[in-house]
């Protein structure tokens, strides 16, 4: 694949040269662009410093960072404690964000139906067919429902958020586990595929009966109707900031090396099972220092100061806690 | 006497020696030209090895590990362990849609090619030229959105059910075209095929038309013929090379096409019967997919690429040997 990374790098470098000398260079993950682009701007306006993203997707953020040529790389999807070492990278989540079904169903409210991980995982496994399914009904004893076959739409590309929802649903169905498994991309049993978040909402807003999954961020701008999810604690929960929150602070992240939390089904009364954190990988030992602490100033900044940003952008920040463990990570894992 | 010697120099300048000199800068020049045009040429073959090259490096994972078995599995399971990855969904995707699409495009474009050369009053031409220069113009990500939103929906809700029901009990048609209607399916992703197309078609067919000397034309009316057997008997004979080239560039652009086909087949790697159902195409399939691959499955999606690279060959070498063979037949 030597070429595919000579390809990207010569990009990159074409885009670091354009940009000021002094700037941190990182690239990764398509999902939290918009909250790494709206931090560089106002980190830059405050101290001038510029930070250069390139939002190539999880896989070729993985790979610029294992080939050295950014300052940092970010991931949806976070690399196991042995591959941490093997490469040696430091890894730690960076901002979360949470992701609902949405449904289209006449006369279905946003939040009025409620669905579980077994249930979501057999209507995408083609095993539930149509919206009045004994399983679907017992769920919502109140809600009509149509006996029209389910119209199941997902992403057509490779992305972070297909990755966590079936990696949901890997957790909550071991049929679902052992036939599809979970990835940026699988094997769909049935379904149309839409292209990003944009693709899905729009073919769920236009498809009547359909069933989708999209970032929260979409669905709440989309005033699309998600649906509210019952928990591994047996709860019902609505998709709010508090429940997203909830989920990463019920995770066991000071006993999880290299961080390596997946946060859906999480345990905890109040936790969303669909939250995802993504990512930021860098070296323990970095050929240039300098940049790398320049980064670990960016992202202390962002904890510090992003926060009210990234719920601006229907991301969810860190929890304090979280962000203490992580500071501790810094001094003691990155030499600079 | 400076200026009797100077003109001496001149004299003897124009004379024998000047000529040669003059001869061997035109010949200099002539080399000169023939090597960059030569180069340029040659520049062509020089792109298209490397492009060939650097694919095959990058498939070699891929054909190692599963050879020609690649051609011919239906399953597509880049999250398997582990993975398993065929390409004959993506091979057939792109064939069928190509298919209806040229289908579609090329009566429909021929069509317009001869209502604008034979037909329609001269107040008409110019607009409707410029339209069809026009949709030749539009972006492809436009015709992506607007299959999306507005064609998809359209024909959910009309046309793919009166088909359905129009062949409900018709065998073969009715697995042909069979429900459920759908925003997103091979079949609308190949009426775009066909709107997009469509100029390359007319405007060379247009163009070929001009080329039919006027003389045969008017030969043909003066016996008789009506403007149909004209069109039939002199027109398409005539430029049927021509029109065939057109032909040609139109399939290259179906079969490659990816954006607009991206957003509107619903990029399903399953084979179904219906044309109603979702499907995808080797390039909706790399377009989706490789941003966030890596090993094997990355190596497969340059195999594909390097699938449509040949099929694409196969396609324009067979239009050769067509055209070949027909205009073999048309010297007898």
């Amino acid at each position: 694949m030597n070429f595919v990374k000579a390809i990207v790098a010569a990009g990159l470098v074409a885009a670091s040269t354009s940009a000021f000398a002094a700037d941190i260079t990182g690239a990764g993950a398509t999902f939290p662009f918009p909250i790494y682009s709206k931090w560089a701007d106002a980190y830059k306006k405050e101290t001038g410093n510029g930070l250069n993203y390139q939002s190539i997707g999880s896989g070729g953020g993985i790979k610029q960072i294992q080939a050295k040529t950014v300052t940092f790389g970010a991931t949806d999807a976070p690399l196991k404690a042995e591959q941490l070492e093997k490469d040696g990278l430091v890894q730690w989540p960076m901002v979360m964000g949470g992701i609902v079904p949405v449904v289209n169903l006449e006369g279905v409210k946003p939040g009025e139906m409620v669905l579980d991980g077994e249930t979501l995982a057999n209507i995408y496994l083609g095993k539930i067919t149509k919206w009045d399914d004994a399983a679907i009904k017992k769920l919502n004893p109140n809600v009509k429902l149509p006996s029209d076959a389910i119209a199941v739409v997902r992403r057509s590309d490779g992305s972070g958020t297909t990755f966590n929802f079936t990696y949901y649903l890997s957790e909550a169905s071991a049929d679902w586990k052992s036939k599809v498994g979970s990835n940026t991309a699988v094997e769909w049993p049935v379904g149309v595929g839409a292209k990003g978040n944009e693709g899905v909402s729009g073919n769920i807003g236009q498809t009547k009966n359909s069933i989708g999954y999209v970032e929260y961020a979409y669905a709440k701008q989309n005033k699309l109707t998600y649906t509210g999810m019952i928990n591994k604690a047996g709860k019902t929960v609505q998709p709010t900031v508090e429940a997203f929150q909830a989920a990463a602070g019920n995770a066991d992240w000071a006993k999880a090396p290299g961080y390596y939390v997946i946060l859906a089904n999480q345990p905890g009364d109040k936790s969303w099972p669909m939250t995802a954190a993504t990512f930021i990988l860098m070296h323990k030992e970095p050929a240039d220092k300098a940049a790398s602490a320049e980064a670990i100033k960016f992202f202390k900044w962002s904890f510090e100061k992003g926060g009210k940003m990234a719920e601006e952008l229907d991301y969810i920040p860190m929890p304090d806690s979280v962000v203490k463990l992580i500071e501790k990570t810094w001094s003691a894992d990155i030499k600079s | 006497m400076a200026v009797e010697s100077e003109a001496g120099d001149i004299a003897a300048a124009a004379g024998p020696y000047d000529r040669a000199r003059a001869l061997s800068a035109f010949k200099l020049g002539d080399v000169t030209f023939y090597w960059i045009t030569r180069l340029s040429a040659i520049s062509v073959l020089l792109i298209l090895g490397g492009i060939i090259i650097s694919l095959v490096i990058g498939a070699w994972p891929a054909m190692k590990e599963y050879g020609f078995q690649f051609l011919v599995t239906k399953r597509w399971a880049p999250s398997a362990d582990p993975p398993v990855l065929g390409a004959l969904g993506p091979i057939y995707g792109t064939l069928v849609t190509s298919f209806i699409a040229m289908l579609i495009a090329i009566p429909v474009g021929l069509g317009i090619a001869i209502f604008l050369t034979e037909l329609c009053p001269q107040w008409l031409r110019r607009p409707i030229g410029i339209a069809i220069e026009l949709l030749a113009g539009i972006p492809s990500i436009i015709y992506g959105m607007w299959g999306f939103f507005v064609l998809g929906p359209f024909l959910a809700y009309t046309f793919q059910p009166f088909m359905i029901g129009l062949c409900a009990n018709i065998p073969v048609l009715q697995d042909i075209f069979a429900g459920p209607p759908s925003y997103l399916s091979l079949f609308n992703a190949s009426l775009i095929l066909a709107i997009m197309v469509l100029p390359f078609i007319t405007s060379i067919s247009v163009d070929v038309f001009k080329t039919v000397p006027p003389v045969l034309k008017e030969a043909a009316y003066g016996v008789g013929c009506t403007t149909w057997e004209v069109v039939r008997s002199v027109v398409i004979p005539y430029t049927r090379v021509g029109v065939i080239g057109g032909i040609m560039l139109a399939l290259g652009r179906a079969l490659g096409e990816t954006m607009a086909v991206t957003f509107i087949i619903g990029n399903s790697f399953r084979i179904s019967s219906s044309i109603f159902a979702p499907g995808t195409t080797i390039s909706a399939a790399i377009a989706s997919e490789f941003q966030e691959s890596d090993g094997l499955h990355q190596s497969s999606l340059i195999l594909l690429g390097l699938l449509l690279f040949v099929l694409t060959f196969f396609v324009l070498a067979g239009a050769r040997l067509m055209l070949m063979r027909l205009q073999a037949k048309a010297g007898k």
